[in-house]
Formats: C-alpha cells, structure tokens, sequence
C-alpha cells in the first residue's frame, strides 16, 4: 500500500496557450493520491483548462500548444512516446453534462472496456458492468433494465451512469469538470457521498464553482485566477486562513 | 358600473390596433392562398395525370378464329379471316410462329383466342381521335355488341420494352433501366459521399485545402446536370471506353450529380450530433475511429438517410445527363446487365411525349404515374429504414 502523502500527478512550469492567447502561466503543482482536490475560481480563470491538460484532451483543440510537463507516475504525459488514448484510459473524465451514449445502460458501461480488452464479451463483462454498477450507486435503480437506453435515466441517474462508465475503464485518475452544476441538490448530494467514497480508490481532481461543495469534499483546493495558480493548499487552510489576499477576497465572495 | 360603456371609457381602447390586426389577417389570408395555389396546381396535375394515364392500363382484344398451319407460319396474315386484318395488331401476328415454337400442339389447328387489336381501333374505342375506316367501325361495333371485344388489362405495357406499334409499346425495360441506373448510382454516391462528409467533418485539419475542397463541392451541387453528361461522355464513355447507353455510365453520371447533395447533408447531420458525445468517447481513452464508427455516425445515421433520399429521387428523375450518354436510344429489348444498352423512365417519357401516335399520349401519362409510384415506394422503403436505425436518446 501506498501512504496516503504520495504525489500522483507533478505538474512543472505548464504553460498554455490559444493561439496567442496566454491561458496558463507556468502552473506548478502536485497531486496526492487517493485525495480529493478541488480547483476552483472565477469563469475563465484556466482551472477546466487545466483539468483538461491532465488528460490531454487539450490535444483535441487545434489551436492549443502547450509546454511543460505533466507526469504521472514519473512520466510525462506529453513526451513524445506518449499516445494521448493510452493517457485517457489511465485518467478518465467525466463532464459537466451528463452525456451517456445513446446506447442502453449495459453498453454504455460495457463499450470502452470491451474495447480496451479489459474484459471479452460474456460473463466477464456481465460482472464488470455490475460491479462498476454497484460502485457508482446505480445497481439497485437499473438492476432491471439494463437494455433501456442511458438517456431514459434521470440527470442524476444519467451524471452516476457516467462514472460508473469511467470507472469501468479501470483508471488511476478520475477527472471531473463541474459534475453536479447541471443537478439538483438531491442528486447533488449522492455524487458528493459517491465522490468520498470513490477516492478509497481513485484520485479525484474536480472542478467546481460551487465552494461550498469544495468545503464539503476537497482535501485539497486549488484557487486559479486570471490563469495563475494563487494558492493551493489543504482545503480548511484555503477556508479559514488563506494566505493570497485575492483566495480571501474569493472566498468571502468579494469578487468572482 | 355603468352598463353602456362607451368606447373611450375602455382603458385599452387603441385607435391603432383595428389597422394593426387587419394587417395581421391580410398576411394569414395571402399565405393560405400561395399554399391552396401550390396544392391545387399538384392536384390538377395529378388529376390530369391520371385522368389521361389511366386508359392505357386497358387495352382492346377482340376473340376471333386463328388457324396455325404451313401457310399461316409463312406468312401470318394468312392465320384470320380476311374482314379483320385491318383491325388486328401487326405485333400479334407476328408473334405467331413463336406461339407455334412453344406449343406445337397448336400445329395444324384453328383456335378461338383473344387477338390484340391496333392502336388506331383501341383509341376509337376508348373514345379518342382515330383513323378507321367505316366498313371496319361497323364490323368492330357489332362484335363490341356481341362481347367478342372487349377492354382487357394491358399487360403488355409491364412486360415490353418500347415499341414502333404503339400498342406493343411498353415501360418494362425503362423501368429495369432505371432501377439498374439507380442501384450503380447509389453503390458508388452513398459510401463516397458518406466517407468524405466523415473525412471533412471528423478528420480534417481546417486549412486552405479542406475550404477549397469544401468550396468546390457546395458549387459542384449548383451545377447544371447537363454538364455531368458531358463529363460522364467525355470521361466514362471516350476516354475509359464504357459501353455507350448502359446504366454503368449513366450511373456513373448520376453519382456524379448526387455525390455534392449526399456529402452536404451528411455534413450537416455529423455536424449536429452533439460534440458532448465525442468528449465522453475521447474522456474514455477511445480512439478516434471508435468513437466516430460507433457513437457518433449512428446519431447521424437518419440524417444521412434523408441526404440520400433527396438524391436518389433527384437522380430518378433526372433526363438531361443520361441523353448526352446516349440513354434516350430506342431500346426495345430489356437489359439483363449494366453494361448492356438501356433507357430510363425519364428518357423514355421523353422519347414518347414526342411521338405523333395518340396511343403514346395515354402511355406516357401512364408513365408518370409509374414513375411517380416507384418513387414514393423507393422513398417509403428510406424512411422505413431511416425510422429502423434511429436512435432514441
């Protein structure tokens, strides 16, 4: 077993830019395993941009070129040796919309890892699908309708049957840009207990505008403005005593 | 509380709105008439359509004698009595010795058989102009009377090819022609036009090259179909060496056409499957072709259905290409093959309504209702296809 102060992911003088645009100044930062860390800031500080550097799906825009390193694992993801898919299975991503497939429950969590070779169709692939099931929450709300396509869920459902998607791939690292702020308080609350029970397992980064979230589930919190990293530290020192004049100002809802 | 409220004590008394909403009723009373406009000017097509099609679906026989000997084979105007060689078919006759051919037992007999009649005394009977002679008019009235003639359903106009005698005329080998047309046309336009809409929407870099591209086939989709028949002859038929007048080329030809109709609308399909899908693909370290093949082109799949609708009934239709390539020929005989010479409803259409016969007249109005019905069961089968493979979400 790893101790819980272990580093996952080092982040070294990453830069990007769109275009010319200078998004991300030289962030430097190190996640902890089987922690929560929540990034947050204002709307356009760079914290989902830079959520989506941690699995390259940056790569996807054109316009983005990014320098620095990102390892995990001690190794950069961005070396030349690196193919982006492989980074995406080790690190998967769930979205601020809930977006399954338009598929049935069963394939939905079934589709990436039959394709990854995780498991073969069957009987394996039955029990992946419950398991990953179970552990996002859901089994017991679609044990009997697993043919049903994913969209005929509640958003709630919908946003639980993404994760269960994700964790089917079996990855080290879930990355998750706003899940809740398209759910209602209830549904709010069940990802929010599925998140801390999920870091046992997993290292979660979030993203979210929500700080009170943040307060509730974070270990650790970053705060980004204007695509700097002001502060990043424990959550409750973050909180209760930030150093950076501007988190205070953040916080205390000042600005933002 | 006054019971006779006068106009100027109602406090939403507005001078202006009796003008506002006489304007508002005038632009309802201008839409309705351009749709009754639009409506009746398909159902006075239609009906004339039909009106005038419809008699050709029958056709006149009248029973006479026919006797199967030596001398008849020689020569078959021999086989009837003398009074009706005027009035019968010279397509029937011809045919005799071919009856004889199958069924020799016919051989040295005398038969009472249900002759096809000419066109000049079918169109007398069915109450059109006509050219026969007084002595012949009497002859066939007191056999009408007598029930030896009679209107019959006119299966020959589903089983022949196109004919100099007009009541041996038929649609058979137009129709063959343009389902063989169509069939070459869809196997090459749908998976090219689907895979370069693929291509330019999910794969390529947005560069000089893809707009030029892009460019060029939004312009490829306005061009005139004629010029793809100049195309297909100067490419398919001189320089490849294809056989003039087949479905091949005229396939070939129409893909051409259809290729810009099939890539935009497929483009637009792709382009409205939410990206939200492609993420949660990528997000679970999914190729790109994994997510394209498996998640994003069924989404599109019923869009691209109807892009290939549009065209194919567009292509159905089209005449102008395929007359360059040499389609419009007289093809009597039905092709077996692509590469065989053939003619397609269109064209055939075309080569009738310029015929003087009258009987031509009936048959391409029943050619259009041919047409036309093709069509709609071509489209049915699309949209029962397209409803098949549509995704709910």
């Amino acid at each position: 077993m790893k101790q819980e102060t272990d580093t996952k992911i080092q982040v070294r003088d990453l830069n990007l830019y769109y275009g010319d645009n200078h998004a991300l100044h030289g962030i430097n930062m190190d996640i902890q395993e089987n922690k929560i860390t929540a990034l947050i800031g204002p709307s356009g500080c760079g914290k989902s941009t830079f959520l989506r550097c941690l699995n390259r799906m940056n790569d996807l825009i054109a316009s983005v070129s990014i320098e620095g390193d990102v390892i995990v694992d001690q190794k950069n993801i961005y070396d030349k040796d690196v193919d982006e898919v492989a980074v995406r299975k080790r690190i998967g991503m769930v979205f601020q919309q809930p977006n399954p497939f338009p598929k049935s429950i069963y394939e939905n969590v079934s589709y990436a890892p039959i394709k990854h070779g995780i498991v073969k169709k069957g009987a394996e692939c039955d029990e992946l699908v419950k398991k990953s099931l179970i552990q996002a929450g859901l089994w017991e709300e679609v044990k009997d309708k697993l043919a049903e396509p994913g969209t005929s869920l509640s958003g709630g459902q919908q946003q639980r049957l993404c994760i269960a998607r994700t964790i089917a791939v079996q990855p080290d690292v879930i990355l998750m840009d706003e899940p809740t702020s398209a759910l209602d308080p209830i549904s709010t609350e069940k990802i929010e207990a599925l998140m801390l029970e999920l870091k046992k397992e997993y290292t979660i980064i979030i993203v979210t505008h929500n700080m009170q979230q943040a307060g509730r589930v974070a270990d650790m919190t970053a705060f980004f403005h204007m695509g700097d990293l002001i502060e990043y530290a424990e959550t409750e020192t973050i909180f209760i005593n930030p150093v950076q004049k501007k988190t205070e100002d953040y916080i205390t809802g000042r600005f933002g | 509380m006054s019971s006779t409220t006068k106009k100027t004590d109602n406090p939403f008394h507005d001078a202006s709105l009796n003008k506002r909403h006489f304007k508002a009723k005038a632009f309802k009373v201008f839409t309705i008439t351009s749709i009754i406009f639009s409506v009746s000017f398909l159902l006075f097509f239609l009906g004339d359509m039909v009106y005038k099609g419809l008699p050709a679906f029958k056709q006149s026989y009248i029973q006479i004698d026919v006797s199967y000997s030596e001398k008849s084979l020689a020569s078959t105007r021999q086989a009837i009595d003398k009074k009706y060689r005027r009035v019968v078919s010279r397509s029937w006759l011809r045919n005799i010795p071919r009856q004889v051919e199958a069924n020799p037992e016919l051989m040295n007999t005398t038969q009472t058989r249900w002759v096809l009649l000419n066109h000049q005394v079918d169109q007398y009977l069915k109450g059109h102009y006509y050219k026969v002679k007084a002595k012949q008019l009497k002859l066939i009235d007191a056999m009408l009377a007598g029930g030896q003639v009679e209107l019959q359903f006119n299966t020959i106009f589903f089983t022949h090819g196109d004919s100099k005698i007009p009541e041996n005329s038929g649609f058979k080998s137009a129709i063959i022609g343009s389902i063989l047309t169509l069939i070459v046309m869809m196997l090459v336009a749908f998976p090219l036009g689907v895979m370069t809409a693929v291509y330019l929407e999910e794969f390529a870099p947005d560069n000089r090259w893809t707009q030029l591209i892009e460019v060029n086939i939004n312009n490829l989709a306005a061009i005139p179909s004629i010029l793809f028949g100049l195309l297909g002859l100067a490419v398919f038929i001189t320089l490849f060496g294809m056989p003039r007048s087949s479905p091949l080329v005229g396939g070939l030809t129409l893909a051409l056409m259809t290729l810009p109709i099939i890539i935009v609308s497929s483009r637009a399909a792709l382009r409205s499957v939410p990206d939200s899908i492609r993420q949660a693909g990528y997000g679970l370290g999914l190729t790109k072709i994994q997510v394209v093949q498996d998640h994003v082109i069924p989404l599109a799949f019923p869009g691209i259905m109807t892009g290939a609708i549009i065209g194919l009934a567009h292509a159905m239709g089209e005449t102008a290409p395929l007359i360059i390539i040499g389609m419009i020929a007289f093809i009597p005989d039905t092709p077996t093959s692509i590469f065989e010479a053939a003619t397609v409803m269109p064209a055939q259409l075309f080569t009738w309504a310029g015929m003087p016969e009258r009987a031509y007249i009936e048959r391409t109005a029943a050619g259009i209702m041919v047409l036309i019905s093709v069509l709609i069961t071509l489209n049915a089968f699309a949209i029962y296809l397209r409803k098949k493979f549509e995704v709910k979400w």
